[in-house]
């Protein structure tokens, strides 16, 4: 590694600080803290109910933190409404797909290059020059990610008639339109088999390698998460149980015991 | 495109379905066709129903108005009576007590039905599918009561309305007023075409069909679903209120009964028979509801709102989709036949 590499390396991309959140009387979150390293990917795993999809919604803005705060490079986002998260550099997929289901393929891709461009209604309709040289540098662009992502010969084809495993690409499709620093992944296995569990696997360490993106994996898929992920972080009911590399993580007595239960409970 | 693209779109039945943006519009054959139609059949026809077309095709424009804001953003109005009004009477005020020049009255009652529009909509953001249609429904009731207020009566002329002058046709041209007037809207209408799908095609209204779609996701990519949405009520708006100042020159006349709810549930029904959410429909759907009360009322003066809805029944049991799914039918039909 480079200087510049390890002084990037030690100042955390995203970091999460003593985030709770309550809801009515209910501790979603307990003062859950880590830190995202650059070019890293990060594993959140947890039993259901641990509050994964609680910070995941924190990040992406939909829920407002009870206390704590949340820095990307450094600036909290916590005064960010969810429309303003594109823009600084997070992306993310839905734990459904929530794709536009109208829209064909590159369509919802090019929604994704939404915070990356601008326009405004009048330029718009009257097609002015410089729109279309934005559309025209945009397509070009989006034409890349079809490809990267081998969506090519579906790019023109409605997405809701789309294999579930398909619309999960496009979904990462559109998500990489926005040229994320950080892609937020909301359990991506989800719906897939086996095979097409590892495959997601891979593709997502590629994401990373070829883009110099850092994700965030909120999963159950242990295979997944233990195959893939670099660092991973254990919640349960809302605490952060044990943080460090898979193995370690695997290997942590509370972690077990919180999956598997124990004799002495 | 092909048309096994297009019959992917028109599976099931929703009320709201929408279409990708290619097949929003006509090709390029079937457009001229449509266009030298429209520019050719007034050379041979009376007075009278030169002024139909006219009416056509600016009910046509306020059906376009509802569908970008229905098949484009997903939000539901019956209101737009009321924006229709409000055009009609900006530039029949602007013309009879301004003495301003017809055509530039339009621009103006765009302008401030679109800002008109974009207000209505910031409370409307709170409200959708049918909360957001009675919310405009109370909009459409109350305008013609608004129009009558003593208070405003120097101004709009209140129950009695005002009368407004019909234009000649500019540089001593040869042309009846009523023919003037059509190539006039003719003009109007094809820039206004021209712009929405423009408006449909590119970012914004990518942002608008997002929003229709799914609006966390659509936030999640940044496009800010309140200003959008406000957007799509002020653009439909706007150009309601253009087809309400050519409507007002139409006519030479505005007063507030003209525009009761009864106007915007045609426009809604214009839009569901052209297809929801394509635009070249809505010079049908402008046709079904000018001329098929009439047709009704050929086939019986007494029950003539029975066999209207004995019609409309008809259509919407058999072309649910309405004339998009003609259209499909028709392409298909085309292309099996080159096949052979």
């Amino acid at each position: 590694m480079t200087q510049a590499q390890l002084a990037q390396g030690n100042d955390p991309l995203l970091a999460v600080r003593d985030v709770s959140v309550v809801f009515g009387g209910i501790i979603a979150l307990n003062g859950v803290s880590f830190d995202m390293r650059h070019g890293q990917i990060l594993g959140l795993i947890g039993p259901n109910g641990a509050g994964k999809t609680t910070l995941f919604n924190c990040l992406s803005r939909l829920y407002q933190p009870s206390s704590g705060d949340i820095l990307m490079e450094g600036k909290s986002i916590l005064s960010r409404p969810p429309h303003r998260i594109a823009e600084i550099g997070i992306g993310r997929t839905f734990q459904n797909v929530a794709l536009f289901p109208n829209l064909s393929v590159i369509d919802n891709v090019r929604v994704g290059a939404h915070a990356r461009t601008s326009s405004d209604i009048v330029s718009d309709s009257l097609r002015l020059a410089w729109v279309r040289r934005g559309e025209s540098d945009m397509n070009k662009k989006v034409h890349d990610i079809l490809g990267y992502l081998d969506l090519e010969d579906v790019a023109h084809t409605v997405v809701s008639g789309l294999p579930f495993g398909t619309q999960k690409r496009v979904e990462l499709a559109r998500a990489l339109a926005a040229d994320p620093k950080i892609l937020l992944l909301d359990e991506p296995a989800g719906g897939l088999n086996h095979e097409e569990v590892y495959v997601l696997g891979d593709l997502i360490r590629k994401i990373r390698d070829d883009r110099k993106i850092t994700v965030l994996l909120v999963e159950h898929h242990m295979g997944l998460v233990m195959s893939i992920a670099d660092h991973v972080v254990a919640l349960n009911f809302g605490r952060k149980l044990a943080e460090g590399t898979p193995a370690q993580v695997q290997a942590d007595p509370d972690v077990i015991k919180a999956y598997l239960g124990s004799k002495d409970q | 495109m092909s048309a096994a693209e297009e019959v992917e779109v028109v599976t099931e039945g929703q009320a709201v379905e929408a279409v990708p943006k290619r097949a929003m519009t006509l090709g390029y054959g079937t457009s001229l066709v449509v266009l030298a139609a429209l520019v050719l059949i007034p050379l041979f026809v009376k007075n009278f129903i030169i002024f139909q077309m006219t009416m056509l095709l600016i009910y046509g424009l306020a059906v376009l108005a509802l569908n970008i804001l229905t098949g484009g953003s997903g939000q539901f109005s019956l209101g737009q009576s009321a924006f229709y009004a409000v055009g009609a009477y900006t530039s029949a005020i602007l013309m009879e007590h301004a003495g301003m020049n017809y055509a530039l009255t339009l621009p103006i009652a765009g302008i401030v039905c679109f800002g008109f529009g974009f207000l209505f909509g910031q409370p409307a953001l709170r409200l959708s599918g049918v909360y957001l249609a009675l919310a405009t429904f109370a909009l459409a009731t109350a305008m013609p009561q608004l129009l009558k207020l003593g208070y405003f009566e120097h101004w709009t002329g209140g129950v009695q309305g005002l009368v407004v002058t019909k234009p000649d046709a500019p540089f001593g041209l040869p042309l009846s007023q009523d023919m003037w007037l059509y190539y006039f809207t003719l003009v109007v209408t094809i820039a206004i075409y021209v712009a929405s799908v423009n408006l449909l095609r590119s970012r914004s209204g990518r942002a608008f069909m997002a929003i229709r779609d799914n609006e966390i996701a659509a936030s999640a990519m940044g496009v800010d679903v309140a200003l959008y949405k406000t957007l799509a009520f002020g653009v439909s708006a706007g150009i309601t209120g253009v087809a309400g100042g050519l409507g007002a020159i139409a006519v030479q006349f505005v007063a507030p009964d003209g525009y009761t709810i009864q106007l915007a549930i045609s426009l809604f029904l214009g839009m569901v028979v052209g297809g929801v959410g394509w635009l070249p429909g809505s010079i049908v759907g402008s046709a079904f509801i000018i001329f098929v009360p009439n047709i009704a009322e050929g086939i019986s003066k007494g029950l003539s709102g029975a066999v209207f809805g004995v019609l409309l029944f008809l259509v919407i049991f058999l072309v649910p989709h309405g004339a998009r799914q003609v259209a499909i039918v028709a392409q298909q039909l085309a292309a099996k036949l080159k096949k052979n």
